[in-house]
């Protein structure tokens, strides 16, 4: 016992540095340089870049911007349904980004029959209406939704609390519903078509651009589902028992409030907003095995950074999320933009460095 | 722990020297195809997944990061000693010189990556780690001076261990690094810091006002975690003289914790014993024509069932019918620990 104190003690030598008023004094220099830079970088130097400085190409600074804001947009409405989830039942859904994937070849497959003939190499967006891809995105939500609630029924609800049990449940779900996605719709890359009102270009009379108007629905949309989750949790009596469930469970029962239906429509909810992400998502990318792995990364970096359970959180994680991509991408010289994925990690790894809980994560 | 040296002949010991007896003597009992395919590939499975167990069981941290860190000795390997003629950097060097360079590289990645995850628990460190490990898919999928999308190939492997030629060779090193890390593994749980470890697992806030440095405990539990993920990595390599992002994809990680939990998170044994019923359920299922390609979708049942009837896996379906003795089990995914409460409004 005596040696084991002694030892570990010796170990522990090593860490006092990190923990003197030195360290944390260099942490902050590191920390404004590793953020300040970037931002230097892409308003006044920016050289060898394929767009140059901001200052002197605003106009691609600008669209730079919209790309991330938009991306953000989507990032924010498939997280928010993970976050949701999680805040209320602790349930971390590995099974999100197979929701998302689920969701979004519901969408094309209706899509494709209520327009007709559509081949393999899909169809155009002049022959959808507003409502053929309105009623596919919708009915992508609802169909995820119920499966969403019908696995939170069947194998979530009786290991309430055991949350590394749930998570590999969820991961269980996931394999399988990855592995069947694959049987039924093929390994090729296919895309929802936006309708013909959606798909062309606006010009925004500012520093002469013109741009999608897709990406900007994409953002109207991830506005109003922001705004519309707020006021649902925080208006009404349903949101109401889920922050109050969120706080203390056994106490909002004991009230005589079902916890229980309270759980259901959260999980319901949360799927749903995966499934119409994934809808979405189709139409703006495309759907592909592989890309419920793309997703599920982006919402847990996205609650990694905002801090998980958090609606605001969310909203913060996915603009530094998209942002932080959009500009690698377009501001790394041009033979480095293969290296933008560093700078999630570094994004993760920052914000992990200076609060292990997310930004607006909390404590128990 | 059963830990305690005795003479007294357990059911598990038991078994335990007979699989050891049939697996020295493998080359004898089975094909070269069994040996050198399905055996070679469930020992290095087996040391990746026990890694994660050894991490999972004595650290309380369940990783998803070990097959991105194997992925990382293996790429680096390759980009070390293979020259020319493939993706990566080709510096050409000789192999023993490789191997270190790339686990220690691998070993410093883990440990980078156990710094930043180490001031989180429970479902926490479970998600940050499955981030880092699709990460690094990505990075070597899109850096294309490192790997790029098709991955590193011709690896050279040292001439007596070529899998063609020899594969009882390979197969008896391999089944030789896989004991040396199990021996490995049970030797540093039971030094004061693997005691240490257990006691940061069973009540962090404890020991931290013991005078532990928790942060930096379980950031050299991940760093050593990670070396036997390398170990592994390197393994691979010399077994596949190839390495493709792919194989440490999403579903190569999931595989993994997959194997960790079939055969039990809590025991380092369930590793390979998972890692066994892995490699023969991939292989035969093909052969089955209902199955056929849907390979993934029965392991995924079979991880369902698992998890819902017997979280602590085979090895605790296996106690639970021999042993009367009861044990407190490190490790046991039922129990809940150190996740925060949070609210869903910002």
């Amino acid at each position: 016992m005596e040696a084991l104190v002694l030892r570990s003690r010796r170990v522990t030598a090593f860490a006092t540095f990190a923990t003197s008023r030195n360290a944390r004094l260099v942490g902050r220099g590191l920390l404004a340089v590793l953020v300040g830079f970037p931002i230097l970088w892409v308003l006044f130097f920016a050289s060898g870049t394929s767009f140059g400085p901001a200052v002197s190409d605003p106009k691609n600074f600008l669209i730079t911007l919209l790309n991330g804001l938009t991306a953000a947009a989507l990032y924010f409405v498939v997280a928010s349904g993970f976050t949701l989830i999680f805040g209320l039942m602790r349930v971390v859904n590995m099974a999100h980004g197979a929701f998302f994937l689920l969701g979004g070849y519901i969408a094309l497959r209706l899509q494709r029959n209520m327009v007709g003939g559509g081949s393999d190499f899909g169809i155009s967006s002049a022959q959808v209406s507003f409502m053929q891809w309105l009623i596919p995105v919708l009915a992508g939500a609802a169909v995820v939704a119920g499966a969403g609630l019908l696995m939170q029924q069947l194998f979530l609800r009786w290991n309430q609390g055991q949350d590394l049990r749930q998570a590999l449940i969820t991961i269980a779900v996931s394999i399988i519903l990855a592995d069947q996605m694959l049987a039924h719709y093929g390994g090729v890359a296919q895309d929802i078509s936006w309708p013909g009102t959606f798909d062309k270009f606006v010009d925004l009379h500012v520093a002469g651009v013109r741009y999608t108007l897709t990406r900007l629905v994409i953002l109207l949309i991830g506005i109003v589902i922001g705004v519309a989750l707020w006021y649902w949790l925080k208006r009404t009596r349903t949101g109401m028992v889920i922050r109050a469930g969120v706080d203390d469970r056994d106490m909002v029962s004991a009230m005589g409030i079902n916890i229980q239906l309270t759980f259901a429509i959260a999980f319901l909810v949360g799927s749903a907003l995966a499934g119409m992400g994934g809808a979405i998502g189709g139409s703006f990318a495309s759907l592909a095995p592989g890309v419920d792995a793309n997703w599920l990364l982006n919402s847990l970096v996205v609650v990694i950074i905002g801090g998980m359970g958090s609606l605001g959180g969310a909203a913060i994680g996915a603009l530094l999320l998209g942002l932080t991509t959009n500009f690698a991408a377009a501001y790394l010289p041009a033979d480095y933009t293969f290296y933008s994925i560093i700078f999630t990690f570094v994004l993760l790894a920052i914000v992990l460095a200076v609060r292990p809980l997310g930004l607006y994560g909390r404590p128990a | 722990m059963s830990f305690v040296r005795g003479s007294r002949l357990t059911p598990d010991r038991a078994v335990g020297s007979v699989l050891l007896v049939v697996a020295l003597f493998a080359p004898l009992i089975f094909n070269t195809y069994w040996i050198s395919t399905l055996l070679t590939q469930m020992l290095i499975l087996g040391v990746v997944a026990a890694s994660l167990i050894f991490l999972s069981a004595y650290g309380g941290m369940v990783s998803l990061a070990q097959v991105a860190i194997y992925g990382v000795a293996g790429f680096a390997l390759g980009n070390l000693t293979t020259n020319g003629n493939t993706k990566g950097l080709n510096l050409g060097w000789a192999e023993v010189p490789g191997i270190v360079v790339a686990i220690l590289i691998a070993v410093l990645v883990a440990m980078l990556f156990g710094a930043l995850a180490s001031r989180s628990f429970g479902i926490y460190f479970l998600m940050i780690t499955l981030v880092f490990s699709v990460i690094a898919n990505l990075f070597f999928g899109q850096v294309t001076s490192v790997s790029g999308f098709g991955g590193i190939s011709g690896i050279p492997i040292p001439d007596f261990l070529s899998r063609t030629a020899h594969p009882e060779r390979l197969y008896f090193v391999t089944l030789a690094v896989a004991l040396a890390m199990y021996a490995m593994m049970r030797y540093v749980a039971r030094t004061p810091f693997g005691l240490t470890l257990q006691g940061i697992r069973d009540d962090p806030v404890r020991m931290s006002s013991l005078g532990y440095n928790v942060t930096l405990h379980r950031t050299l539990a991940f760093g050593f975690g990670g070396f036997v993920a390398a170990v592994g990595g390197i393994l691979f390599v010399w077994w596949n003289a190839q390495i493709a992002p792919s194989t440490i994809g999403l579903s190569a990680t999931i595989d993994v914790l997959v194997i960790a939990v079939i055969g039990g998170l809590y025991r380092l044994e369930g590793a390979w014993i998972g890692a066994l019923v892995f490699v023969v359920i991939n292989n035969y299922a093909q052969d089955v024509s209902f199955i056929g390609d849907r390979f993934h979708t029965l392991i995924g049942l079979i991880f369902l069932v698992i998890v819902l009837v017997s979280p602590d896996g085979l090895i605790g379906l296996w106690e639970r019918a021999t042993s009367a003795r009861k044990r407190a089990r490190p490790g046991d995914i039922t129990e809940e620990r150190g996740s925060a409460e949070l609210t869903p409004a910002g």
